[in-house]
């Protein structure tokens, strides 16, 4: 690994991955060399079930700017959702 | 040098040898056809994983002659595709130092018991596998020449250490048994120009054979042609450091 950022979280939810939709037990957030995106260094999350095997993973890289944007809008669409009475349970 | 009236042939497999601990790792093996005797390579891949890059990469090394083995570093974590499997071993923070220098030293053995080496073994890669490779060319002995492409936190600070990477591998440059080559793009943010001032330096503290070259208008990872990275420039050229290198070290 080139940066060695990355933190890992536990998540409850659902992933779409290439077989279809399956249990999401956590989550690897790094910033380091992206597969795909063409950045040197991607902001890169890996939504997995690591009990499923490396294949249970729906993968994303981000640029840091989209990352920044990414983080603000899911923490407004949680307020507006929030006061709404949308969100009855804390999860 | 190729002509072309000369034949030539190569064969390709999956193989598997043990490594650290005994664990059988599998591997791609490209070796040229016929008795040799011929120079030897071990390729440590990089951070993006065992990946379609070092199988084209491990073919390239055999189509210019050498027996040419690159391990799957990754195989603990499991079997999926290449990107899944580097995906997981990232989110672990890497694979230890101790099992990373296990797994190429079984590597070297196994190539030194095939029949048809020279007796000359020498060990590439790049990114975080030239950092394992400058591992293992300074922690066993055995290695003839090795080659190290960008490999960043060859030099690390105090904070950077953990389990997995109990000491910086410069620490162990004093133990270093072969030539070096070093290739580094002066745009690379790991290993920094300035971290690659450090390694030289320590390189001659202790009278090693070293050859560096560091490209103007590149930064890491530009052999890689599959990603914007690339520099053909500095690519071609940093290739034929490569192979003019072990050439002269590995015959």
């Amino acid at each position: 690994m080139c940066t060695m950022i990355v933190e890992k979280i536990r998540v409850d939810g659902s992933g779409k991955g290439t077989e279809g939709w399956f249990t999401l037990e956590g989550a690897n957030i790094s910033y380091d060399h992206p597969f795909n995106a063409p950045f040197e260094h991607a902001l890169n999350i890996d939504f997995v079930n690591e009990s499923m095997g490396p294949s249970a993973r729906v993968a994303v890289e981000l640029s840091a700017d989209a990352a920044r944007e990414l983080v603000k809008t899911i923490l407004a669409v949680l307020d507006e959702a929030e006061a709404g009475g949308h969100i009855r349970d804390s999860h | 040098m190729y002509r072309t009236d000369m034949y030539e042939g190569l064969f390709a497999e999956t193989v598997t040898f043990p490594g650290a601990n005994g664990a059988m790792i599998n591997a791609y093996l490209a070796r040229p056809l016929g008795p040799g005797p011929f120079p030897m390579m071990v390729l440590a891949h990089h951070m993006p994983g065992w990946d379609e890059w070092y199988r084209e990469t491990t073919f390239k090394f055999a189509n210019h002659g050498f027996v040419t083995i690159t391990p799957n570093l990754y195989f603990r974590a499991g079997h999926g595709a290449p990107e899944d499997v580097a995906a997981k071993v990232r989110g672990e923070g890497g694979i230890a130092d101790e099992q990373a220098v296990g797994d190429l030293a079984g590597a070297m053995d196994y190539l030194r018991s095939l029949p048809y080496g020279n007796g000359k073994v020498g060990i590439f890669g790049t990114c975080s596998g030239g950092r394992h490779a400058y591992l293992a060319a300074c922690r066993v002995k055995g290695f003839n020449a090795i080659v190290d492409c960008w490999g960043g936190r060859v030099v690390m600070t105090p904070d950077q250490l953990n389990e997995k990477f109990p000491v910086s591998p410069l620490e162990y440059t004093r133990d270093l048994s072969c030539p070096i080559l070093g290739i580094f793009g002066n745009d690379d943010s790991s290993p920094t120009p300035e971290q690659v001032n450090l390694h030289e330096a320590e390189l001659k503290k202790h009278n090693k054979e070293y050859e560096f070259h560091r490209y103007d208008g590149a930064g890491h990872g530009f052999f890689y042609y599959h990603v914007p990275a690339y520099r053909q420039a500095q690519a071609v050229d940093g290739w034929q450091k490569v192979f003019a290198f072990l050439g002269k070290h590995l015959s």
